[in-house]
């Protein structure tokens, strides 16, 4: 069930933060967004620009609604029954809650990974070539191959896992399967990648491999990353949105958020002092 | 400032950097006023003990410069506390110039004593004041986060900077008028050119403070006293 309305909105009470001067051209533009669970208002009049071909981080403590947020953006939050969604949410101009827009299509444009590594309990390749196959977005076997070698090249999982594409996704270690997740998406040729904690479950060395991914996947994808880890959201973002009790107080370059943050609020996240 | 952060004991290690970067202060505050006693007095005494204890000073710079890269490294600092770190660091530097300076002063004094005294280069004993007052107020600025403070000893550079210029004037020309007097004004010059050197180092403390608070660069332009610092002064046509 879903309920979209068009925003009111309450001219000044919506663009409280400055946004950032943004060098990169705007690929989802976010005005008023407002969520509810039940009676819970998780998210207050959020309105956020995502840049295209760069990371954007949403950081802030647990229950702050920076993951709510990530979740509205591909309308994962459709599934949750008592969950409301309002205000104005556009990929490329195009208004992603409109009755004609198709769900399934919506989330092959804008992938996901998870905080867990989550592959199918099938083939590393059928892991892979699932997507393409459901969205018909090949052929012919040969194509297929194409498509699923191409992705696990482009999240820097091949070469470890060509000679055993039979094997049980699940038979990987926790980063690589993070990584075969991570092709999983790309396969079906998503233009934004979001990504709910990614890292939360890897090791600092799958940790670095899946962040230095992350900074390849740029070239070509716009990726929008939710973490707790503050220095994660300093090496792999571009830009840096920080959250608090359903606000959005501050977004800005990443540089910039984490040494000089204009939000009192933000420099007390940021620096450990949060009470 | 450092206060509440959740994890107390990085509290403590930013307050005991901080108050290690006042105890160094200190340290090349006394310095350097002993150096310029010494000079005023023609003590070798006092000259001597200055540049024995220099190396306290370049201790507590290292001691600073570990410190600072154990912070980095395991607290990972963000935002206010990455600038107290990067600043407490940048501080230290200085004034370890700033406590070289002082034993330089006093290396010239050991020679100047042992010379005949020049004629008084009234200059130098304001300098050496006006020098004083500035670290001593940069270093208050440094500890109450004073910008304030920081900005008027910043600006307070500038009237050092002319003394020098009209110094240098002065001592050319006594060594023109007496060529015996050369060896000691050339000391001179030299010392007060450390003084005005010690102004810069206040100076670039000064800037340290306002960015600390601020979180951005002092960026108005300074004036910059005694314009035409390299000025030459040409012999009389009659000694030419």
């Amino acid at each position: 069930m879903e309920e979209v309305e068009k925003s009111q909105t309450v001219a000044g009470e919506a663009s409280k933060p400055v946004p950032p001067a943004i060098d990169h051209p705007v690929k989802m533009r976010t005005r008023n967004v407002n969520v509810h669970y039940g009676e819970k208002h998780a998210i207050r009049n959020v309105s956020l620009d995502i840049g295209e071909r760069e990371v954007t981080s949403l950081i802030g403590p647990s229950g702050c609604g920076k993951s709510t947020y990530l979740r509205c953006l591909n309308r994962m939050n459709d599934t949750i029954d008592i969950c409301r969604v309002t205000g104005d949410l556009e990929l490329d101009g195009e208004n992603i809650y409109s009755d004609n827009v198709d769900v399934v299509q919506l989330r092959a444009r804008i992938g996901m990974v998870f905080q867990k590594p989550n592959p199918f309990p099938k083939s590393i390749f059928e892991n892979v070539a699932y997507g393409p196959r459901l969205h018909g977005l090949v052929s012919n076997r040969t194509d297929l191959d194409e498509v699923v070698k191409q992705s696990l090249r482009r999240a820097g999982l091949f070469d470890e896992v060509k000679d055993r594409m039979e094997d049980p996704g699940t038979s990987l270690s926790g980063g690589q399967q993070q990584r075969l997740c991570i092709a999983r998406a790309i396969a079906v040729g998503p233009e934004i990648i979001l990504m709910d904690e990614p890292c939360s479950a890897l090791d600092p060395i799958a940790t670095a491999r899946i962040e230095e991914l992350i900074d390849e996947l740029r070239q070509n994808y716009t990726i929008v990353i939710v973490t707790h880890s503050m220095q994660q959201a300093a090496r792999v973002s571009q830009k840096t949105a920080f959250f608090h009790l359903g606000d959005l107080i501050e977004h800005g370059d990443t540089p910039q958020v984490f040494t000089n943050p204009r939000d009192e609020k933000t420099q007390g996240y940021i620096t450990g002092r949060f009470g | 400032m450092a206060s509440d952060h959740i994890v107390t004991s990085y509290d403590e290690e930013l307050t005991e950097l901080k108050s290690k970067v006042s105890e160094m202060g200190g340290l090349a505050e006394a310095q350097l006023e002993n150096a310029l006693e010494a000079m005023q007095r023609r003590d070798t005494e006092i000259a001597s003990r200055t540049i024995e204890a220099d190396f306290r000073v370049d201790n507590l710079e290292q001691e600073i410069d570990q410190f600072v890269v154990q912070l980095l490294a395991l607290r990972q600092p963000m935002a206010s506390d990455l600038r107290e770190i990067i600043v407490a660091l940048k501080i230290s530097s200085d004034l370890e110039r700033i406590a070289d300076y002082a034993t330089n002063v006093a290396k010239r004094t050991m020679t100047l004593a042992h010379s005949p005294q020049v004629r008084p280069a009234h200059a130098i004993p304001r300098m050496a004041r006006l020098a004083l007052t500035m670290i001593n107020d940069v270093l208050d600025s440094y500890a109450d986060r004073d910008t304030q403070k920081a900005i008027a000893v910043w600006h307070r550079d500038e009237e050092l900077d002319e003394m020098y210029t009209s110094l240098f004037r002065e001592l050319l020309t006594y060594m023109m008028e007496d060529a015996r007097s050369i060896s000691s004004c050339t000391h001179l010059l030299f010392i007060a050119k450390n003084i005005e050197r010690v102004g810069d180092h206040a100076t670039n403390i000064a800037e340290y403070v306002y960015y600390l608070v601020e979180g951005k660069p002092l960026l108005q332009s300074r004036p910059k006293g005694g314009e035409n610092e390299y000025e030459r002064l040409d012999l009389p046509k009659s000694q030419a």
